[in-house]
């Protein structure tokens, strides 16, 4: 039996709070976090299937052109070697999210340098390793395929345009004006894991295993890729070592590996190597932005502009969406924002970490500290003072919006003088020391997701959906929801996530899985409860569940008599999304030490408060913060994909040369949530956590960076030599 | 990976025995070598696993010196009493250096040997004269940001990466180098890696046949000892610009100036006329600026790596500054 909501109106039945097992919002620790890190978790890679023979993805060695011909002689006599897949299925890019449909498929032809183009399969992954770089390759090369976003013409994206009132009469009229340009370098999306999978084919039926975020969507991915039907496709993901996006979509690896396996009739493997994880995935786009501002004598906007320039493959829909928070973060009559993509022949460009905010947030909040300078008003109040009652585009009201109390109890916590700000005046040693301040903001999404939960005989529980846990905690916050709602101790529920053959969940990407697929589970659960009531003889609101038993009343295994009882629970977004703007809001505090000499810069301390709806488990949640803000840092200070200016091939394509924060650039980091119920954000009240911390927090940085040592950085990452660059004398 | 052929020499004989053979290559850490044989950058046909051959010893010299064996860990190494008592700076330069788990591998005679990190060397379908002979350079005009600004040449503008070969080269440090024929000659640090020239493919002086098997140091010396490492993040990163110094003053002027360069060149930096410069000199603003002109006075940079020039001059100032204070 199945549960349905639809949720067109704000849910302020507040259910959650009336339940009574008391396991909702618990710091429990993560189910699986024990079987990972003793190395029994087992992911894509690791799953001991009988003759498995192993593939290896050839990649172009151009950047434009078409595969003439591909040698299959040049490696058959190689050791080992076993076939050369070519097949015009096999696919070249990797899905975008939520794409619901194959990619980017036929490899003969080239679009970017590194694109896979065959598979070689051998006995063992040496073999084929050293026999996919022998393949010989001919291909027909087409010159001087664009690179570079600065030099061919964009495409403006009609659908991202604003344009209220006179920006630019609001400009001139200003008291305060800022106007400025600001570059992001590219971010990659690996993940620690690779891209895997093992692909069975037993004549009917094709079974992978694969490290994948969504399942739900990559099961139709797959099918259409392979022209089959989906009861024909199942894929198994049940950990993921890390997604940040790189595993949303279908990924080449899965195609090749299902292709090879039923060609030829025997298990196969394909895992990314991790310079093909960098190069044939997902970048986050570069970005071009430039800021207006303009505001009164008290620092009140009048106007704001944000226009953007990204870029991403020809064919491709998926466009950095910079300006995602910037339409409605301020209130400002006079508005002009515009996203542009340029068509340029690096890999994909897709959902990366916290798309849109996560570089569209650093610049805005930049420009907002010179704004700050400019008009004499502390950072903090500057904020306060700015922000809107209510959408100031769409005029709609915000399902919640905690901003205000973000900014004033991280600025308490953090002890934020919000005296006169003038740079360089903290010097220790050959240290510049200085703080700086940034608002946080990241859309809240939620999709539709179905989950279904039984209450076994012996009065445990399953949650069933295959909804993927990427590191996150959702094992954990799925239990306690069901916990909570059963009146179970989240112990005695086991929560089987990661196979297409559960319900479809949501799958696990922009930070929307909690909210969406917690969702499903709660409606199966209230379903669950209706049963267990009419079975008491009571209403469900005056239902009261903890330990396993009606409190007062019979067990839940008296009540099932032996007979498990089972609910599906199908959630939906529904008008609700229409009526508001739903938004998590927070604000980062950052001091940081900026070195005189070698414009080395390392963050002191660091604090993000944070206001996301409900928080189903402080520890898990507060996890989510921390990696967030570890983001910031990286985008603030390290984080930057090199692209070979001839050929547009990404050069530092490790986590070697690819630098994200290592332990010591993280120092003391402080995080606070100001809990708050979302009455619309989702009948959970609860909204997205993860990506919120990567949404700002390189602003609070690179504030504090002008802040110490006076050198006003408008390209991020802000490494020494572009510190130095800025740094007065 | 290219299939290879694994044996494990026993002795030092047996080793140089080996390694005489065109197509094989001593293996002690594997910490560079097999991640460059994943990527085919190395393709030996037969590894010569030195790891048992002795040479591991870290023992003092008659002269009061220190004679580190080729195979001694780096983690051994910097931990070692006396190094931390009297080369604090190679323990510094090394503990700057990769991670805890890398340290634990890698080896003296490694970390010497330790190829360049350019993009293009690492990317068999580019193009790189050192990995190729001919093929061209990728990086001049390509991505050059760690690359070299002193003694490049149109063929090559690689840089050594290490940080322990810095620390040593200021130090002044010997390596002996044993060949096949059984002949031993010791060559200094400062010596070892060449510059790129028309012969981009030469690292350093080894030739076909012979096996490093200690590095040894002087009796140390009067003076402070700093090792500074710029990078972009705080650790597992390499130099962007490295200085290793050992700097003595008396009655407030230099006596002694000892200073090597990472991260500048295709070798670890070494110009005497730096000490000669500053030696009897009062340390002033000046006084470093004349020093960062000498070290500079031929430097070239190439787009994204001319940062290096001035970051350099900064870096020395810094260095020098520092090695005053810490001498008052
Ligand atoms: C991710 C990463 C980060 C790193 N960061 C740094 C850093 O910041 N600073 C730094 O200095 N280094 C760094 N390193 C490099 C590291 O120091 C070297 O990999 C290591 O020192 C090599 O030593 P090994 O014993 O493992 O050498 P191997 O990999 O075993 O050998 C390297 C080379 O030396 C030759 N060789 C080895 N022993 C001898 C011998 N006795 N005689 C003759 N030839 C010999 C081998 O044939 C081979 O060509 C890093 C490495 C990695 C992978
Ligand atoms: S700089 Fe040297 S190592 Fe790098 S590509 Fe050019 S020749 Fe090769």
């Amino acid at each position: 039996m199945s549960a349905h909501l639809k949720q067109d109106k704000p849910d302020t039945a507040n259910r959650l709070d009336q339940m009574k097992q008391g396991t909702i919002g618990q710091p429990i620790t993560r189910v699986e976090g024990l079987a990972k890190v003793t190395g029994t978790a087992p992911y894509a890679a690791e799953y001991p299937v009988e003759g498995c023979v192993e593939g290896v993805l050839a990649t172009a060695t151009i950047t434009r052109g078409q595969v003439v011909s591909v040698d299959r002689d040049s490696v058959m006599d190689m050791p080992g070697v076993i076939a050369v897949i070519e097949d015009p299925r096999m696919t070249t890019r990797a899905a975008q999210g939520t794409a619901n449909e194959a990619p980017q498929q036929s490899p003969r032809t080239v679009c970017y340098w590194g694109q896979p183009v065959a598979l070689v399969v051998a006995e063992t992954f040496e073999q084929a390793r050293d026999a996919a770089k022998h393949l010989r390759v001919e291909y027909r090369e087409e010159s001087d395929a664009p690179v570079d976003p600065q030099v061919v013409d964009a495409e403006e994206q009609e659908d991202e345009t604003v344009r209220q009132g006179d920006l630019a009469r609001a400009m001139s009229a200003a008291e305060n004006a800022v106007d400025v340009t600001y570059t992001t370098k590219g971010h990659a999306s690996a993940a620690m894991e690779p891209h895997a999978a093992i692909a069975q084919w037993d004549g009917r039926q094709l079974t992978v295993h694969a490290s994948l975020q969504m399942l739900n969507y990559n099961i139709t991915e797959l099918a259409d890729a392979l022209d089959m039907e989906e009861d024909q496709v199942r894929i198994i993901s049940r950990f993921v070592g890390g997604g940040f996006g790189s595993k949303l979509g279908l990924s080449e690896e899965t195609v090749a590996a299902a292709i090879a396996a039923m060609e030829l009739s025997r298990p196969v493997r394909v895992v990314l190597s991790r310079q093909q994880v960098f190069q044939c995935i997902m970048r986050r786009s570069e970005t071009t932005q430039r800021l207006q501002l303009a505001a009164d004598g008290e620092g009140r906007l009048a106007g704001f502009g944000h226009k953007a320039l990204v870029s991403n493959l020809p064919g491709e829909s998926f466009a950095e969406p910079v300006l995602q928070s910037s339409h409605f973060l301020y209130a400002a009559e006079n508005r002009e924002l515009m996203l542009e993509v340029a068509r340029i022949h690096r890999m994909t460009a897709g959902s990366v970490r916290a798309p849109g905010e996560a570089v569209g947030m650093p610049t805005l909040e930049g420009a907002m500290d010179i704004l700050a300078e400019r008009a004499g008003i502390d950072p903090v109040e500057l904020r306060l003072r700015n922000i809107p009652e209510e959408d100031p585009e769409e005029g709609l009201p915000f399902s919640s919006h905690k901003l205000a109390e973000c900014l004033r109890q991280g600025a308490d916590a953090f002890g934020w003088d919000a005296g006169p700000r003038k740079p360089r005046m903290t010097r220790e040693g050959e240290w510049w020391i200085g703080t700086g301040m940034a608002s946080a903001a990241r859309v809240h999404n939620v999709g539709e997701a179905k989950a279904r939960v039984t209450i076994k005989p012996d009065g445990t529980g399953l949650v069933e959906t295959d909804m993927t846990d990427i590191g996150t905690g959702t094992y954990t916050i799925l239990a306690q929801i069901a916990g909570e709602m059963l009146g179970l101790d989240p112990a005695q529920i086991l929560v089987d996530l990661g196979d297409t053959q559960h319900p479809r969940g949501s799958g696990s990407g922009g930070s929307w899985g909690a909210a969406s697929t917690g969702s499903a589970v709660y409606v199966a659960c209230q379903a669950l409860r209706e049963e267990i009531a009419n079975r008491v003889g009571i209403e469900e609101t005056a239902l009261d569940l903890a330990d396993g038993r009606v409190i007062g009343g019979q067990t839940l295994v008296d009540l099932l008599g032996g007979k498990e009882l089972a609910r599906e629970g199908h959630y939906e977004p529904g008008a609700i999304a229409e009526d508001y703007t739903a938004s998590g809001f927070g604000a980062f505090f950052a001091e940081v030490r900026v070195n005189h000499f070698t414009g080395e810069t390392r963050v002191n301390r660091m604090l993000g408060a944070f206001g996301f709806g409900r928080v189903l488990n402080h520890k898990t949640a507060r996890s989510q913060c921390l990696g967030g803000i570890t983001w910031s840092i990286g985008a603030a200070l390290t984080e930057a994909l090199e692209f070979d200016p001839r050929t547009g091939h990404l050069v530092n394509c490790d986590l070697a040369e690819y630098h994200v924060p290592v332990h010591r650039d993280v120092p003391d980091v402080d995080v606070i949530m100001v809990e708050e119920r979302d009455p619309v954000a989702s009948p959970l009240q609860a909204k997205g956590i993860g990506e919120l911390g990567m949404c700002g927090g390189a602003a609070a940085i690179g504030n504090a960076v002008y802040n110490a040592c006076g050198a006003r950085l408008f390209d991020y990452p802000m490494t020494p030599d572009r510190v130095l660059a800025a740094m007065p004398d | 990976m290219r299939q290879f052929q694994y044996q494990r020499a026993r002795t030092l004989d047996d080793a140089t025995g080996l390694v005489s053979q065109d197509s094989t290559m001593a293996i002690a850490g594997g910490t560079n070598l097999l991640d460059l044989m994943k990527l085919q950058v190395e393709t030996p046909g037969e590894l010569a696993d030195v790891n048992r051959i002795g040479f591991g010893e870290i023992e003092d010299t008659p002269e009061g010196g220190l004679r580190i064996g080729a195979l001694a860990t780096n983690t051994e190494t910097a931990v070692h009493p006396r190094v931390r008592r009297d080369y604090p700076l190679l323990a510094r330069a090394i503990l700057a250096g990769a991670t805890q788990q890398l340290r634990n591998k890698a080896t003296t005679g490694g970390n010497l040997c330790q190829r360049t990190r350019c993009f293009y060397f690492m990317n068999i379908d580019q193009p790189c004269n050192k990995r190729e002979p001919g093929s061209g350079c990728g990086a001049i005009d390509g991505v050059a940001k760690l690359h070299a600004v002193l003694g490049s040449s149109d063929q090559c503008i690689a840089t050594y990466p290490g940080d322990m070969a810095v620390a040593m080269s200021a130090l002044d440090a010997q390596v002996s180098i044993v060949s096949g024929d059984g002949g031993e000659r010791s060559v200094p640090v400062r010596e070892f890696h060449c510059l790129p020239g028309d012969t981009p493919w030469r690292d350093n002086v080894l030739e076909q046949g012979e096996i490093i098997t200690a590095v040894t140091l002087p009796a140390p010396v009067m003076g402070g000892q700093l090792y500074r490492k710029v990078r972009e993040r705080s650790s597992y990163a390499f130099a962007l610009v490295s200085i290793a110094a050992v700097v003595e003053l008396q009655h407030g002027k230099f006596t002694r100036a000892d200073l090597a360069f990472g991260g500048l060149a295709h070798k670890p930096w070494h110009d005497p006329r730096i000490a000669d410069a500053l030696i009897g000199q009062a340390p002033s603003d000046d006084l470093y600026d004349t020093a960062a002109d000498l070290l500079l006075e031929d430097a070239q940079g190439h787009g994204e790596n001319e940062f290096k020039i001035p970051l350099a001059r900064r870096t020395l100032h810094a260095v020098l500054k520092q090695a005053v204070e810490e001498a008052a």
